[in-house]
């Protein structure tokens, strides 16, 4: 298991347009990838659970990753968060 | 008069259409067998199917003219409609609590617009839209299997409604809809973004009093202060008409300048540079006109990551932006950080005084691995175009010279390691804080451009931190103080033949361009949307107008005194 902290900055936290994208990433792969900020943790599959988690700039949130390709998939959503966040 | 927020500027005059939303009601039905459960199941998956291919269908369509916001939006719509969430809560209802499908669509939407609505997050609550959207498909496809695309529009249609939805918006026949006008909404709503992005008027927030007007009513809309003149009388719409006319006619104009040198009547050249922050805005600035860029801010790189950026990263950075650029000037900003805007990576303990702190180029020579990572990046992309390398927050000489002497070091790195860079790359420095501006003469020996930065040296020059409300009014540009400085760094950088531009909030107020041309000011850098309307006045005079201009509000000694005069002036 796999497990990796993000601060997010950009100033709207996650809103629909990178939590698209980062469905999309994450359905690639076939680890179980779950999302936490606080006590609450989701699956990662779902946009509804994404938002209402209520991600905003200055939160800390987890990603726990588990399963068969979990390196690979946190290689990618490292970038995604590295890359992808920092240009919103 | 109606008034709402105005979220699209622009007037426009036309027929109000009401768009009025079918009411669906809960059916109370209850599902007997499990039999027929599974068969409600099978058209909730059925209908979310129908849906997605729907969704697919605008998307292909070349007919909507989609903008990338468009399709934004209905990337989204996929994702919530393909939701395993709102699946599994459906699918919940239907077999423990024997809902239809039908009810079930609607609880678990209420539920869910109700969860986002409450959200203490001015965007999240708007995607409340998002979810009435794409529950009002999925029951569209529950009921008939197919959903129709709107009404069609008369000529010159201004749309009133409670709220737009997503797929409203994007399907309208912008051919004939000149105007939306919601009861609902917010700057962040989609009503607001498509309407910005396909240039259409709007307003939004309009309150209860909308839905007093009447279908076929002529309506007044000003989407820039936000109100709704309902079937105005000759004389208002005379005067609409002809504010309507001035719009169009200032957007012609500042179009029409794009490809016009700025050079004043008498035949000085100016440069008219822009802000950027990535290689994805200089397609804006070409669009604008923009001949180079005075300011490329850096943060972005380090920002939004848990680490350095490392200097391969930076390195892609900086050549996309060089590729971009197509040759023309771009002048890259060093990190410029501090304990306002800090980095989770990179701890700056807590400082009382962040703007007087530790930031900016006293951090880079501080700790040189961050500043020579930074340096080997930007010169090793030097070689792709036209950079120049700016150093912020210089206070002193001595932070001048080991700036330089950093670049140095580099360079020989680079030269023994056979990488190519540009051998003569301008250095230049941010004239931002008034020990700075007064040794200018000093400073100038040593590079080879400044830029003014304004909101500082303002801020520090005044000592007025603009972000508290309590002093706010005493930040201005114009004051005398704040004039004799740049006044000043201009002169003294001239005796030496080094060129000065500007890059901050002066460098697009209309007020100031003819008093800093002036000055003398060789390039003015802001964002690009500004340059049209600053280009636009400097072509229309004179150098030796602006000099006469100088001198007059040089001898002036209060900054309302000096507003007021050039506003006459710009007249």
């Amino acid at each position: 298991m796999i497990s990796k902290d993000y601060t997010i900055l950009s100033p709207q936290g996650i809103h629909a347009r990178p939590a698209t994208a980062l469905l999309k990433l994450v359905r690639q792969f076939k680890s179980s990838i779950c999302l936490q900020k606080e006590e609450k943790v989701v699956p990662l599959r779902s946009m509804l659970n994404i938002l209402a988690l209520a991600i905003q700039c200055g939160d800390t949130i987890s990603v726990i990753i588990d399963g068969e390709d979990e390196s690979e998939a946190a290689l990618s959503i490292d970038n995604f968060f590295n890359d992808l966040l920092k240009h919103q | 008069m109606i008034k709402g927020t105005g979220v699209s500027p622009g007037i426009s005059i036309g027929i109000a259409h009401i768009l009025k939303k079918d009411d669906d009601g809960l059916s109370g039905i209850i599902i007997q067998t499990n039999e027929a459960r599974e068969l409600e199941i099978e058209k909730f998956n059925q209908a979310v199917v129908s849906a997605i291919r729907e969704v697919e269908t605008i998307r292909l369509n070349t007919s909507f003219d989609l903008k990338p916001e468009d399709m934004d939006i209905l990337d989204t719509q996929v994702e919530f409609l393909g939701d395993p969430q709102i699946a599994e809560d459906v699918h919940e209802k239907i077999r423990n609590h024997f809902r239809s499908a039908h009810d079930a669509v609607i609880e678990v939407i209420d539920a869910a617009v109700e969860m986002f609505r409450n959200m203490d997050d001015e965007y999240l609550s708007a995607r409340a839209a998002d979810l009435r959207d794409i529950g009002n498909r999925i029951l569209r496809n529950l009921n008939t299997g197919r959903a129709s695309f709107g009404p069609d529009f008369g000529e010159n249609t201004i749309l009133i409604a409670e709220d737009l939805a997503p797929s409203d918006t994007i399907t309208l026949d912008t051919t004939r809809v000149v105007g939306f006008a919601t009861r609902l909404g917010g700057r962040t709503s989609h009503t607001a973004i498509i309407a910005k992005a396909k240039g259409i008027p709007a307003v939004v927030a309009c309150g209860s009093e909308l839905l007093n007007i009447r279908i076929g009513e002529t309506v007044i809309l000003d989407g820039t202060t936000g109100e709704l003149i309902i079937n105005p009388g000759s004389e208002i719409m005379g005067v609409y008409k002809a504010k309507q006319v001035n719009i169009l006619n200032e957007k012609a104009l500042l179009r029409s300048l794009k490809d016009l040198p700025a050079i004043t009547t008498d035949g000085h050249r100016l440069k008219l540079y822009a802000n950027i922050s990535n290689a994805a805005e200089l397609e804006q600035v070409f669009e604008n006109g923009g001949e180079g860029v005075g300011l490329l801010r850096t943060e972005m790189l380090f920002m939004g990551r848990d680490s350095f950026p490392s200097e391969e990263e930076q390195f892609n950075f900086y050549k996309q932006v060089a590729i971009k650029s197509k040759n023309r000037p771009v002048i890259i900003r060093t990190l410029d950080i501090g304990g306002d805007k800090p980095l989770p990576y990179f701890g700056i303990p807590q400082e009382n005084n962040p703007f007087m702190g530790y930031r900016a180029i006293r951090i880079c020579l501080d700790q040189p691995e961050i500043f020579f990572t930074q340096l080997r990046a930007i010169l090793r992309a030097s070689v792709f175009g036209n950079l120049k390398i700016m150093f912020p927050m210089i206070s002193n000489l001595s932070e001048v010279k080991q700036a330089k002497e950093s670049v140095n070091e580099v360079k020989l790195e680079l030269k023994n390691a056979g990488i190519d860079f540009d051998r003569s790359i301008e250095l230049g420095i941010m004239i931002e804080i008034p020990s700075a501006a007064l040794i200018a003469d000093i400073l100038a020996r040593e590079v080879d451009f400044f830029s003014i930065g304004t909101n500082d040296l303002c801020q520090y020059t005044l000592a007025v931190d603009r972000m508290n409300g309590k002093v706010s009014a005493l930040y201005n540009h114009f004051n005398p103080g704040v004039l004799r400085l740049i006044s000043y760094v201009i002169e003294q950088a001239h005796k030496q033949n080094k060129p000065v531009g500007l890059c901050g909030e002066m460098a697009s107020d209309p007020l100031a361009a003819l008093l800093l041309s002036g000055m003398g000011l060789d390039e003015f850098s802001m964002s690009a949307g500004s340059i049209p309307s600053i280009k636009n006045i400097l072509i229309k005079n004179s150098l030796s107008k602006a000099r006469e201009v100088f001198k007059t509000v040089m001898e002036m000694d209060d900054p309302q005194t000096i507003i007021n005069y050039l506003k006459e002036d710009i007249k």
